[in-house]
């Protein structure tokens, strides 16, 4: 019997896997020269990317920030960075970004809509984080520091921005005390940060447009009336019919009573402050305005239409679908040039109101139709068994909507919804069709009219569309976000 | 049937009309139908009193009328001296021309960016991702205002083309040249591409003033004669495929019968390019293709793209892991996997978002009005309606024509649908 001479007792160590098969060249084999089709478009994807960046990068590096005009732009990077050399002329954004940002809007009053702008978040945050104390307390005080940033740069750029150096203080702080306040009311109690949203709408009309403080209470008293009508009469009548009896005691407020009781309140208490006429609002502002505004009415107009499309009375079918498919059939051009031409025709003589809120019911109509489609593809994909279950229950019809069917339906079509709402956001810049200042036509038009900024094109355009880029890429991530936090199911 | 009898009959009483659930839904109805008949009844009698007062009737004769102002694109012959009807149809073919290709160009961008967004290798995904996020997130005006002023602000202008002597004789070359083979001219006034000529066309009849070359229905009755002898040629082949098993080999014989007549025809007629020249201050000959087109084209395209892409790959991330792994266990290769397993199932998920794109495509062809396209936006809500202040006809009629052309375009979707579906049990 032969004795073994050597037997490893331990075990080797393992061998590194080959150069070609760990680290960056496994990876780059794997995911960029699999096949040579796919080495051919990583060459091709390569290469532009390179000249993408060698074109951009020199002429993003040697962006002058400060000059009087075009020309003195050249001259300056002519200058430093020798002849025929490209450069951004960001002196423009410097010198015209307040128009961008409020169009036309009187340079002292510049607070308001920055202080509208900073509440709409406070007010936003309750119903986009449901009630999340941490990230509403979070958000509150970023917005209040952000706002007083905004206010004391403001405040640099335009010195008579807040009338008087006292005042200008004085209102710093009010704003200052106003945003702490609701910062505190997040943390202490974010149920109750409900209240300003509900009152937002009035708080941000009377910011934005100004004139006699008694107009936008007497339009919340409108609705307070319609909600109290309808918690009378809802136990008796049933909601549609309650619902009903409230629009017609709020009609007939907002008709025939308000106006009478306004004026004699405002020759009482006369307490306003400056009027701003809707010409001249304009850039982000005016967008802003017509977006927010519509995306709020457009949602619930939307989800009562998609609930008449799928109703079992073919009356409010047929008016539903009618409705739907007309808008949906015609571009919105022609809805914002029947707000700016035909309504006059619609309406009684004499009648005139507002361009911007014709635009704005008429964006909403637009918007509501798309998101009617969307909600019913939500409840179609709803199983039976959801419905029947709430009958089985004895849920009437909106008990059923309200606490089972909705609430499913609507996070079907999260991702729908809010890609409506993009779109909504930014055919608003459409509306500079109809001669209103919107940041892109409106206001470009007029920088480049300008003799110093004549000839200027990539810049204002990169400048708008960033804005954009940002504020709809982060309403798509947060529909991610949501639909995370709401699935239920785990897959 | 207790159940049946056990429903109380009491006697009709009025509240029930509120309260009873089985005639509230009527009572709902009447009151809205009334609600709605006031409201049409209102609007109406507002529009009657209005344009009582501004002392104007509801009267299309403008129609019929002479338009008095130029297209500059038109596909069909008009002048100024053309009615009001006549700029409406020119217009609404700008429309329909601009929204065609436009469709073809998106499908094809959109498909290529939808697919390769999901392809493994990580450069081209991630610049397919980049162009996705940057034209859906930003508006579409935007693209088109930016594409027209780029267009016009950089290119060259016409006599940057020319060679004077002196540069030719110190052989330096013009500051901007034609492009593809010296064909094509892009200038800051549009851009010049070579036109089709027939040395001997057959001749051409016009009906309702809409000229048609005989030698253009020729050329399509011929393509379309050679395309069904191919769909012939494929169909026999597979029969002969499925008795023997063997398929005949069928690609030359189809790319004679698809090419050679169409070829032979052109040769006979005569066919030859008319290439753009430079006389005088501008580009002669050829066809000039003005940049509100093609910017609004490009823009349009890249940007209906961008969602096209995105349907696309929702279309194919649907189809289950499972169907591809089975395929592959079938021994397919990844190419035929594609074409015969994924697609066809993806297809379904993808054509109706498909078709709702191309609907939104084409009614933001009315943008174009931004940098003066003249579509049927331009002609007739524009011009026309600034021209002869009928702005409720002009609007309606503009309406109606949308309305139509979207309900064909979904009409088409409801009849590919229903050829689609998922046929079960």
């Amino acid at each position: 019997m032969t004795k073994a001479t050597f037997v490893r007792k331990e075990m080797l160590p393992p061998q590194e896997a080959p150069a070609s098969q760990r680290g960056a060249i496994k990876w780059a084999r794997e995911n960029l020269f699999s096949s040579p089709l796919n080495a051919i478009l990583t060459i091709l994807g390569l290469l532009t990317v390179v000249l993408l960046v060698k074109g951009a990068l020199p002429w993003l590096l040697n962006g002058v920030w400060e000059a009087g005009s075009l020309m003195e732009c050249r001259e300056i990077i002519a200058a430093r960075h020798g002849e025929g050399a490209t450069g951004a002329c960001w002196a423009m954004v410097r010198e015209r970004w307040h128009q961008y940002l409020f169009g036309f809007y009187p340079q002292p009053l510049f607070w308001r809509p920055t202080l509208a702008f900073a509440l709409m978040f406070v007010a936003l945050a309750p119903v986009l984080y449901l009630g999340n104390r941490t990230v509403n307390t979070i958000m509150a005080g970023v917005v209040t520091v952000l706002t007083v940033l905004a206010l004391i740069g403001i405040s640099v750029a335009f010195p008579q921005a807040i009338a008087g150096a006292d005042a200008g203080v004085a209102a710093l702080l009010a704003v200052v005390i106003v945003l702490g306040a609701l910062t505190a009311v997040a943390w202490l109690a974010p149920r109750k940060l409900m209240i300003l949203t509900l009152l937002y709408p009035a708080i941000g009309f009377y910011l934005l447009w100004g004139g006699s403080i008694w107009g936008p209470i007497g339009a919340l008293a409108g609705f307070a009336i319609l909600a109290l009508v309808y918690s009378l009469t809802k136990g008796q009548l049933g909601v549609v019919v309650g619902t009903g009896a409230g629009v017609v005691a709020a009609m007939v407020w907002w008709l025939a009573v308000q106006s009478h009781i306004t004026g004699a309140l405002h020759s009482l208490l006369p307490f306003s402050i400056t009027h701003v006429d809707s010409d001249e609002f304009g850039g982000f502002l005016l967008a802003f305005v017509i977006g927010v505004t519509a995306i709020a009415a457009s949602l619930p107009m939307g989800i009562l239409l998609a609930l008449g499309r799928r109703s079992d009375m073919p009356l409010i079918k047929a008016l539903s679908v009618g409705f739907i498919e007309f808008i949906r059939g015609v571009p919105l051009i022609t809805m914002l040039f029947t707000a700016s031409l035909l309504l006059q025709y619609f309406l009684p003589p004499r009648t005139n109101f507002d361009l911007i809120l014709r635009v704005i019911i008429l964006v909403t109509f637009f918007s509501a139709a798309y998101i009617a489609e969307v909600v019913r593809g939500g409840l179609a994909a709803l199983p039976r068994g959801q419905y029947e279950a709430a009958d089985a229950l004895g849920l009437d019809y909106w008990q059923a909507q309200r606490l089972i069917i909705m609430p499913q339906a609507l996070k079907i079509s999260i991702p729908g919804i809010v890609s409506s709402f993009i779109g909504l956001f930014k055919d608003t810049t459409l509306v500079a069709l109809v001669g209103l200042h919107d940041p892109l036509q409106g206001v470009t038009k007029v920088v480049r009219a300008a003799i110093e900024w004549k000839g200027i094109y990539w810049e204002p355009y990169i400048f708008v569309g960033l804005i954009f880029f940002a504020c709809c890429f982060s309403m798509s991530r947060y529909s991610m976000y949501l639909e995370r936090k709401l699935k239920r199911d785990h897959r | 049937m207790a159940h049946v009898a056990s429903v109380p009959k009491e006697p009709f009483r009025l509240s029930m009309l509120v309260y009873d659930t089985r005639y509230r839904s009527y009572t709902i109805q009447i009151v809205v139908l009334v609600l709605f008949l006031a409201f049409l009844a209102w609007l109406l009698n507002n529009t009657i009193v209005n344009l009582a007062a501004k002392d104007k009737d509801i009267n299309f004769s403008f129609l019929f009328q002479r338009a008095g102002y130029d297209i500059d694109q038109q596909l069909i012959p008009y002048t100024n001296d053309s009615t009001h009807g006549r700029a409406l149809f020119v217009g609404l073919l700008n429309t329909l021309l601009v929204a065609f290709i436009g469709c073809i160009l998106a499908t094809v961008i959109g498909v290529m960016a939808g697919v390769l967004r999901l392809s493994h290798n990580w450069v081209v995904s991630r610049l397919m991702t980049v162009y996705v996020e940057t034209f859906r997130n930003i508006p579409l005006l935007l693209w088109i205002i930016l594409a027209f002023v780029v267009f016009s602000e950089t290119a060259p202008a016409p006599r940057d083309f020319r060679v004077t002597e002196e540069m030719a004789a110190a052989g330096e070359a013009p500051a901007a040249s034609k492009i593809l083979f010296d064909s094509v001219a892009f200038t800051n006034r549009g851009t010049s591409i070579p036109r089709p000529y027939l040395d001997h066309p057959l001749g051409s009849f016009s009906i309702l003033d809409v000229p048609i070359n005989l030698s253009v229905v020729a050329a399509l009755a011929l393509i379309a004669l050679c395309v069904w002898i191919n769909g012939r040629l494929i169909a026999n082949a597979k029969s002969v495929q499925e008795a023997t098993g063997e398929r005949p080999v069928t690609w030359w014989k189809s790319l004679i019968i698809l090419f050679a007549p169409i070829i032979a025809l052109l040769y006979a007629l005569g066919f030859h390019l008319e290439y753009p020249e430079l006389k005088g201050f501008n580009f002669q000959g050829g066809i000039n293709v003005a940049h509100s087109f093609t910017a609004l084209l490009i823009a349009i395209s890249l940007y209906t793209g961008a969602f096209i892409a995105e349907a696309v790959r929702a279309g194919i991330l649907a189809i289950s892991k499972g169907q591809s792994e089975a395929a592959y266990a079938l021994g397919l290769r990844p190419g035929r996997t594609m074409r015969l397993v994924i697609l066809p199932q993806a297809l379904r998920v993808i054509v109706p978002p498909l078709i709702s794109q191309y609907l939104n495509l084409t009614k933001n062809t009315t943008l174009g009005m931004a940098i003066s396209y003249l579509d049927l936006k331009g002609t007739l809500g524009g011009i026309t309606l600034n021209q002869t202040g009928r702005e409720l006809e002009c609007m309606l009629l503009m309406m109606l024509i949308y309305l139509v052309l979207s309900l064909i375009i979904s009409s088409g979707m409801n009849v590919f649908n229903t050829a689609m579906k998922l046929k079960e049990r």
